[in-house]
């Protein structure tokens, strides 16, 4: 009767080797590498820049463990630290030689040191939280409210626009708070306008206001239209953020929504806060001057001699561009830019939209400037840079510009990321701060590592004295719980934290209350006059029931802080209901297993060793039986 | 080796009375506590900057007060952290200060009075980020009571669930008691590790009740008490070495684990003395004065899935 069919056995089998084959990546440990990944939208780090990585390393002696490109960019694997060092430095060079205006990110990284062929199964080791490797955590909060300004203004200058091509004559357009209220002579203005403005703009609500001697509409964003707003302003931060966040050379930055409103980011290995802190704050600026297209100017100026009040910037692309240093508008003005399509030529276009002001500053000055070129410049840390430089064709008004000619769609595209990258869609404030040391990150490895550890140690021996042979197969099943437990975190790329070690060795902790279960029960059969053979089956299948139960206890409290944690309690939420799940199987199945194996091919089981087993002179119930 | 020995079972029943009158005035010293003293919440609860430093030597706390008095700080608390070199520096929420800039003017401060410091840890907390997790912690508490006494109810019958709720429940509060007594921290993982131990010691409720189950379905003509202490006494055994195991555990995070487990791992080690305590003498007699008895049981047929006919058992 305890005897498990071959496939069992087989099941058992490969459960334990896939759980070694996913465990093992962990104990290689890491080896120091240099990723070069992209800093600009518009390079792409493919074949080409690996082998440009592999002469420029070749070129400067440095010798490599291997070179590899993936949708990151090109990982080069270094022998040590200094190595790594060296190599960062070469690299830089050679793809950033203006250290000022980096098209690439060179970053020191770690790479798992594990084989080839465990790679290729997507056996990787965990993913360390940044209490375990360092660095540092931000959660910031977007403001919606400003978001929400910022469109009701653009919408301000539409609805303008709007009733100016009808003809329909208006008494101010205003916002109010949330809502944006325009005023009217006579009712019939006011529903004509009502007629137009619904047309052309889908996203408001209106509600008529006033008496007929002053009538009003109110203008207020629909509910669906506000959400789309937020999700926009959030998605468009993240953007910002990346790409600010690529300056600062971060292997593997996450920047990742959480909530409605809130943007985690984080920077492993990161130490230097302060200047995260003004990366991540920092406001690039967008400029719309005038260019001086005049003969010669250019000529002088690039042989150092700039008409007064010009200079010199470079186009994207290379060109140098002579500006002026008059600023038209600045990016504040600027309340949107999206890609598109001209409606007459079908051609790639950026559209973009300006606030009220902006308009009526963008009007005068393309009324008096047709012919000419204009400058788009978007300024960061004081350097600026051409986005884009196109010819006024007419004068512009009601705040909608649309740039068009000599572009492919993608270059629209990547036109108006940057263009919306030189601000955020809504302000930011950072709500949460962590910071954690190298040295503590170190530290908290060891001391969650040495607590599993003699924990473990101690449970094996006692349960090795106390039940014996039972004993030495409760410590293999709780062994196979902790390997089964390693390798589905290491599948699942989970993140493990110091609270989730904590979790691992808590786990094991109690996931030894199944064998004391069943052990006791086998035991209690025993003393009960059962052969052996009988109680072991009766001992495993009655305690089956208990281990369920006590452990969907556990599954509850640990589902209710997965539900309701956050930050470093949700990694010890996933780490115990995991843990619970595993050493079911592991308790049960496996420790069954092996038990069949050592005892259930004898037919003539006189003896287990599951400890001594001590009988009361009569076993009764009070007396009763 | 066999720990346990017990030719009769043990007459718990006959001193039901003082076990709950021990648990009742724990529990009320507890409460008490929590009024009189309240609980030390820590920066992620209330809001604020906690900044850990480490120094060479042995750090010079009354230096480090007066840097930060200097800088304009005020009320500051700082206190040695596991060893003479770590320091702990806690600061309040302020609406007027720059929350962004606290670590590096801290920094800076002491560079210029305790020079030597090495940034070990910054956390900084805003008001609302500390108010949502006290509330989900709240919730996640409510969450795991409902669903324990739902699953038990369902497992057995409502008599078991509420004196099994309440026997752990109290626990809970006992723990708090400890925390509040000592003004040790309570920060989110020692919340996580309360709500830990009140799913693991309900289960200890759960398999005294399977016992209590079996004996009032197999034996005939045994009073409530006898049943109850049968049950009691006959898992005995298990629930100490089951307890004692994962106490080894604890116990090993508590040497090992340095500062950051400490109060995560004496949360444990209380909820599981007091667990066994509870889950064992105190709802029990609960359950007895809820008036459970044999008729209960007899007509009953519910099966579980994965139990075997009589229910689970030990």
């Amino acid at each position: 009767m305890n005897r498990y069919p071959l496939w069992k056995y087989i099941t058992i089998a490969v459960a334990l080797l896939l759980g070694f084959v996913y465990t093992l990546p962990n104990f290689f440990g890491e080896s120091p590498a240099v990723q070069l990944s992209s800093a600009k939208v518009t390079i792409k780090v493919d074949a080409k820049a690996q082998a440009r990585a592999e002469d420029a390393l070749k070129t400067a002696g440095i010798s490599h463990d291997g070179i590899q490109l993936d949708n990151v960019g090109v990982k080069v694997r270094l022998k040590d630290t200094d190595t790594q060092l060296k190599a960062k430095d070469v690299l830089e060079k050679t793809f950033n030689p203006n250290a000022g205006d980096p098209q690439y990110v060179v970053a020191l990284n770690l790479l798992t040191a594990s084989p080839q062929w465990l790679t290729s199964l997507h056996a990787l080791p965990m993913y360390l939280g940044l209490d375990l490797r360092g660095g540092v955590h931000f959660l910031l909060q977007v403001d919606m409210k400003g978001a929400l300004t910022k469109k009701l203004d653009s919408t301000s200058a539409d609805l303008r626009t709007v009733m100016r091509d009808k003809n329909l004559r208006h008494g101010g357009v205003n916002r109010e708070g949330e809502r944006i209220v325009v005023r009217f002579r006579d009712t019939e203005t006011r529903d004509k306008a009502r007629y137009a403005i619904g047309d052309s703009q889908p996203d408001l609500l209106l509600t008529e206001a006033g008496d007929a001697s002053e009538p009003r509409l109110v203008a207020t964003l629909k509910p669906e239209a506000l959400n789309k707003l937020g999700e926009f302003a959030l998605k468009q931060n993240i953007t910002t953020l990346h790409n600010r966040i690529n300056e600062l050379g971060v292997a593997e930055p996450i920047i990742q929504q959480q909530g409605q409103d809130r943007i985690v980011v984080q920077l492993p290995g990161v130490q230097d806060t302060a200047k995260a802190k003004d990366i991540l704050g920092r406001t690039a600026t967008l400029e719309i001057r005038m260019v001086d297209d005049s003969t010669g100017a250019l000529e002088a100026a690039l042989a150092g001699n700039p008409p007064f009040g010009t200079e010199v910037y470079n186009e994207r692309g290379g060109q140098p561009l002579l500006v002026k240093k008059q600023v038209v508008l600045t990016g504040d003005r600027l309340t949107d830019a999206q890609p598109g399509f001209d409606t007459q030529t079908n051609e790639a276009a950026v559209h973009l939209t300006l606030d009220s002001a902006g308009a009526r500053i963008f009007k005068d000055v393309t009324r008096e400037n047709i012919n000419k070129r204009m400058a788009i410049l978007l300024i960061e840390k004081g350097k600026g840079e051409v986005v884009t430089a196109p010819v006024i064709r007419s004068e512009i008004g009601g705040g909608r510009v649309q740039i068009s000619g000599r572009m492919s769609t993608m270059e629209a595209n990547d036109t108006a990321l940057l263009l919306r990258a030189g601000s955020l869609a809504a302000p930011m404030d950072i709500i949460e701060e962590r910071t954690i040391g190298p040295s503590l990150g170190a530290e908290n490895i060891k001391k969650g590592f040495n607590s599993t550890m003699w924990g473990f140690a101690a449970i094996a021996v006692f349960m090795i004295l106390y039940y014996q042979m039972f004993g030495v197969v409760s410590v293999l099943a709780l062994a196979s719980n902790l390997l089964f437990l390693v390798a589905i975190l290491s599948l699942l790329q989970a993140t493990l934290t110091l609270p989730g070690i904590a979790a691992i060795a808590l786990t094991l902790g109690m996931a030894i209350d199944a064998n004391v279960l069943i052990n006791e029960r086998v035991r209690e059969e025993l003393r009960n006059g059962m052969p052996p053979q009988a109680a072991i089956s009766e001992g495993y299948e009655r305690a089956f029931g208990t281990i369920l139960d006590s452990n969907i206890t556990t599954l509850i409290a640990g589902l209710a802080l997965l539900i309701f944690g956050s930050g470093p309690i949700r990694g010890f939420a996933v780490v115990h209901c995991l843990g619970i799940l595993t050493s079911i199987f592991s308790s049960v199945v496996v420790s069954r297993g092996l038990v069949n194996l050592i005892y259930g091919r004898q037919k003539k089981l006189t003896k287990v060793a599951i400890g001594q087993l001590w009988k009361p002179a009569a076993a009764t119930v009070n007396g009763k039986k | 080796m066999e720990f346990f020995r017990i030719q009769k079972d043990i007459p718990f029943m006959r001193h039901a009375l003082t076990f709950n009158v021990i648990s009742l005035l724990t529990f009320v010293l507890a409460v008490v506590f929590l009024f009189t003293k309240g609980l030390h919440l820590s920066v992620e609860f209330t809001g604020g900057t906690l900044i850990e430093t480490h120094y060479q030597q042995a750090a010079d706390l009354e230096k480090i007060r007066g840097a930060l008095g200097k800088a304009g700080f005020t009320d500051y608390a700082v206190q040695n952290f596991g060893s003479s070199q770590d320091v702990m520096i806690r600061l309040p929420l302020k609406s007027d200060q720059n929350s962004n800039q606290i670590g590096e003017s801290v920094m800076k401060s002491l560079e210029a009075e305790a020079p030597g410091a090495e940034l070990r840890r910054v956390e900084f907390v805003g008001p609302q980020v500390g108010k949502e997790l006290a509330e989900n912690g709240a919730m996640a508490l409510l969450l795991v009571v409902i669903g324990i006494v739902i699953y038990l109810a369902f497992r057995f019958e409502w008599r078991f669930s509420v004196s099994a709720i309440i026997a752990n429940l109290h626990d809970v509060v006992i723990i708090l008691g400890f925390f509040a007594f000592f003004q040790w921290e309570f920060s989110l993982s020692v919340l996580a590790a309360v709500l830990a131990v009140l799913g693991y010691s309900v289960n200890e409720s759960v398999v005294v009740f399977d016992r209590v189950r079996e004996t009032f379905k197999k034996v005939r003509g045994l009073t409530t008490p006898q049943v109850l202490d049968h049950a009691i006494t006959s898992t005995i055994s298990r629930t100490i070495i089951t307890h004692g195991s994962t106490q080894l555990m604890v116990l090993s995070m508590l040497i090992f684990g340095g500062e950051t487990l400490h109060y995560f791992a004496m949360a444990l080690t209380i909820g599981i003395c007091f667990g066994i305590y509870s889950s064992v003498l105190v709802a029990s007699p609960l359950v007895m004065w809820l008036g459970v008895s044999r008729e209960q049981f007899i007509t009953k047929t519910k099966v579980i899935e994965g139990a075997n006919e009589e229910g689970a058992v030990v």
